[in-house]
Parts: C-alpha cells; structure tokens; sequence
C-alpha cells in the first residue's frame, strides 16, 4: 500500500484520477493555474497505454464542443480550465445541461472578473450553482478540499454523471490545483469496451442497430409542448439529486455556538481558524459542503437552533453567503468574510472577522 | 510534532526545489506534508516563497501567518517574514545580499554563508542543498538518508549523477552554519 502513497500537486491528481478511473478522453486548453492537468496527461501518453485520447485543443470551446460530441457517443470525457477559460465553455456546458450528457467539467478557479489574475479565488460559485450558461439547468458541482479529494472526485463526478445523465463539474481554486500532498491514487479501471458502453448508456450515438430508433442527442425542440415536458423532465431529475447526493463534511460541530461555512481551500484554512479559535476557548465549528449543487441546505438549517451566528468564509465578495442564508430563512445572523482578487486569509484573519462581524 | 516553516529569497535560486525535496522527504520519513508555493509571476528574479509543513498529524491549512523556521534569502524576504516567525523560532538566513541584519531577540538566528560556499565549491546548482543543510543541522525534522531518497525522487534520472554532489553540499550546509 505505502508504495501507492505519491507526493503530487492537486492538477497532476487530476490527470493520474482520469487515467485512472477508464476516461476516454481529455479536451483542453492551457490556463494558469491548472495549466499542469493537460502538461501531465500529455507526460504519461496514455494512448499509449490505456488508449485514453489527450488533445489540446485550439480553444476553451472547441474543447467543450469535443467533449460534447464524446459525451454523445456515451464515452467518459473531460475538460479542465481556469475561470476566464471556464466562462468559455458555458455555452457548451449549457448544451451538455439540455442534451443531458454525462461529462466532467474542472474549474481551477481564479481571480476575476474578466482576465483577472492568475492567483487562487472562489469568485465563480454563482458561475457553478446558478447557471453560467442559459436556460434552467443545474451542474453536480463538488468542491475538493485537498490533493486527495482532486484524484476521489474524478472517479466519483463521472459516476454521478453517468448516473444521472448530467454534466458534473468539480470547482477547485489556484490553492488545491497547485498545492502538493500526499495522496493515494484510486486503482486502475479498464476504459468500458464499446458493448459495455452500449449497454450502460442505450441513448449513445454509437452507430443505429436494427433493432431500434435512431438515438438523436440534441437540446433543440422547436415545439413549447414538448419542450415544456423536457423541462419538467429536468427538474424532476433535478429534485431526486438534491433528494440523494448532498455531501458535506462536518468539524468540531457538536459543542459549537458558533459556525464557519466554507469549501475547498477556505475549509482547510477555516479549519486551522477553528483549532486556533478552540485553543482561545471559543466554541467554534465548520461545516464544509462538499456538494455546492445540491447545497448542504438541511444540514445548514439545523445548526440554526444550536449556533448563536454563522460566517460564510469564501474567497469571494459574498456569494454562497446567499444559499445559507436561505438555508436558516432569517432564524440566525450569517454574515460574510471574503478576500479578492487573488488574496488568501490567513486563518488569524478569520478570527479576526469572526469576532467583529459574528460575535 | 509539526514543522511549520516558510522558504523565502528570489525566484531561481531553488527555493520551490528546496521545499520540494523536504517535502519528499517528509514523505519518506512517513510524515503528512503539504507544499503551498506562492506561484505566479514571479519566478526568475521576482520573488519566490513556499510554505512547507511536516507533521504528525493530519495538516489542516497550508497557508499561515506564523512559522516556527524561516530561512530567508534576500532582503525582501527578511522584511516580509521576519516579524511572522512564532516567538522561540528560527530564522536561517544567508547574508549574501541581506543589507539591513534582523532584528528579533525573541527567535533563534543562524547565519549561513551558502551562496560564497557553493561559488567557492563551483557548485552554484547547489546552494539550495547547502541551506537545506543548515536547516537539518538546527532543526532535524528529517533524517539524511530521507532527503537522498527524496532527492532521486524530484530529480529526474539523468540528474541522478549529481546526488554526490548534492549530498556533499548537504554536509557542507550542516558544517557551517552558525548563531
């Protein structure tokens, strides 16, 4: 076992995850900071080996527009990006959305708006949640929090996406994409045969049998009736993920009065805030969404009857403040700590914050 | 035990590889590490700096606001981090470039003249692993044979020829350093 312990940045676990778990294929364009996601698949040559495709493409949307006609053909592949490159995609993720294809999605967030900076942020958690693209549609977005998390949410995102026949997405940040720990890659799992894919994804245009319609994989449907019931069709998928996929972690919450919300990076450096602020003999906890679609919204709520106050920690001006805020529908304070343009806090800042916005 | 420390000096002078290496080695000693490097633009002639933490335990945050060693390598990077190191800490710095000496009495300061010693080596490629050196002298967080094994881990192998040299500039960085 120890032999599989490897010391790596968040990005490479990325790549080895999606080698790993039978990907198909990768389509990408270079971007600070999760550049090292296409430099390390195009190190390894997996079609050498496992037969996985790797292509840089000549854009961010020719690279979505790739992984739509893969997804289409019921083949498991995967883009990643940083938030300018992301806002590229959106059309394309906004057509996956409609045509209902399983794919996965990487935002190695950065600070914005527009080119920005090159240096780690949460600013695109309204991008992730609540559309980005057109049209009612929801992403299943999870949000790593370590280089370990990068390599389990490969395997995982494409699962939940298969399962649903819906984009996933993981929203990671400059911290994890380019940070190095240690990390267990998951075991190799042959790429599916072209009868295994037939057979776990029959809407797959793979080439018309005999024996059955034509599949037509599309997000176009001219008549509003018809589109009407597709709609309808969405958000009844929708309404059973958010009844079964919340994920979310909690830390040192039984005895807590007060409550830190925050994910990916902000939750590691919230949870050193927390051992600090519990050595001062402040009783505070963290609650971590692992899912930012579906949000952790009943795990949120039930904290309103016991904690006195929450902070929303992001790397951001105020974004998810917004979901838990809906989440305790008024019954205790939330308020925001945010840093932008590339800043990080330092877990002393969060108390700091704590204190004079919660307390 | 937890070693929080910070690497501090100018983009090329092998800060990110002297994290890296102590990183591996840390791995290889069977601690949990984290490496958080300041990326960015300023590699090559701006300044570089990275957090590295080895630990016993499960590491919560790599980012800090507070070191138990800080090596530093040139004058900004004093500025920077002197005041962030925790009181009873270390500071290791390299005088080669340092125009104002630092200032705390509450810290543990050692001196290491790394960059004159690899010049006079001829072994310029080396000066990180002569401060690394010094760090393991004052602070030995991780055995020696750990570091060579984490070194042919982040060199590729047909740099494997200059682990001698390296493990001599280990030494070296051990021999001289001083208070």
């Amino acid at each position: 076992m120890s032999e599989e312990i490897k010391l790596m940045k968040g990005n490479e676990a990325i790549a080895h995850a999606a080698i790993r778990c039978g990907c198909d294929g990768y389509f990408g364009y270079p971007i600070t900071p999760q550049s090292e996601v296409l430099e390390t698949l195009m190190e390894i040559e997996p079609w050498k080996t496992t037969g996985m495709n790797v292509l840089q493409a000549e854009s961010e949307i020719a690279a979505i527009n790739m992984v739509y006609g893969g997804a289409g053909t019921g083949k498991k592949v995967l883009t990643s990006s940083s938030s300018p490159g992301v806002s590229l995609k959106q059309e394309g993720i906004s057509y996956l959305a409609g045509a209902e294809l399983p794919a996965l999605i990487v935002n190695v967030m950065r600070g914005g708006p527009g080119l920005g900076t090159i240096q780690p942020s949460q600013a695109d958690y309204f991008q992730t949640v609540k559309g980005g693209g057109h049209g009612d549609y929801r992403l299943i977005a999870l949000a790593p929090a370590s280089v370990q998390e990068m390599a389990d949410f490969v395997g995982l995102a494409f699962d939940l996406a298969f399962k649903y026949r819906n984009p996933a997405i993981i929203l990671a940040d400059g911290v994890i994409g380019q940070m190095m720990e240690k990390v267990v890659l998951p075991p190799f799992k042959p790429r599916r045969t072209d009868e295994e894919i037939e057979k776990e994804c029959p809407w797959a245009a793979v080439g018309k049998k005999k024996n059955r319609e034509r599949n037509v994989i599309t997000s176009l449907e001219l008549d509003p009736a018809v589109m009407e019931e597709r709609n309808n069709h969405l958000q009844r998928k929708y309404k059973t993920i958010e009844e079964n996929e919340v994920r979310y972690e909690e830390y040192m919450c039984e005895d807590a009065e007060y409550l830190f919300v925050a994910f990916g990076s902000s939750a590691r450096i919230c949870q050193k805030a927390v051992e600090l602020a519990r050595a001062q003999g402040i009783k505070v906890g963290l609650l971590r969404p692992i899912t930012l679609w579906p949000f952790p919204t009943k795990a949120i709520a039930k904290y309103a009857d016991q904690v006195k106050s929450m902070l929303s920690v992001e790397l951001n001006a105020g974004q998810m403040v917004e979901d838990i805020r809906l989440a305790v529908n008024g019954k205790v304070k939330v308020e925001h700590f945010g840093r932008l343009g590339g800043i990080v806090y330092t877990p002393d800042e969060i108390i700091e914050a704590m204190k004079a916005k919660i307390m | 035990m937890t070693e929080e420390i910070i690497i501090a000096g100018f983009g090329g002078q092998g800060v990110l590889s002297m994290g890296k290496i102590l990183a591996y080695s840390g791995l290889m000693q069977g601690k949990e590490v984290s490496w958080m490097p300041a990326y960015g633009p300023e590699q090559r002639g701006g300044t570089a700096n990275v957090t590295v933490i080895l630990s016993d335990e499960r590491i919560s945050s790599p980012i800090l606001n507070a070191y138990d060693t800080a090596i530093i390598l040139n004058q900004q990077s004093l500025d920077k981090f002197e005041k962030t190191i925790k009181p009873g800490g270390t500071l290791i710095y390299d005088p080669y470039g340092i125009t104002k000496e630092p200032t705390r009495t509450d810290i543990s300061i050692y001196r290491i003249h790394a960059m004159d010693t690899a010049i006079e080596m001829n072994a310029i490629k080396s000066f990180n692993m002569i401060i690394l050196g010094g760090l393991l002298k004052i602070r030995p967080i991780v055995e020696i044979d750990n570091v060579l094994k984490g070194l042919k881990k982040t060199l590729p192998e047909r740099h494997h020829h200059l682990i001698p040299m390296n493990e001599e500039a280990l030494r070296k960085g051990m021999e001289i350093i001083k208070k």
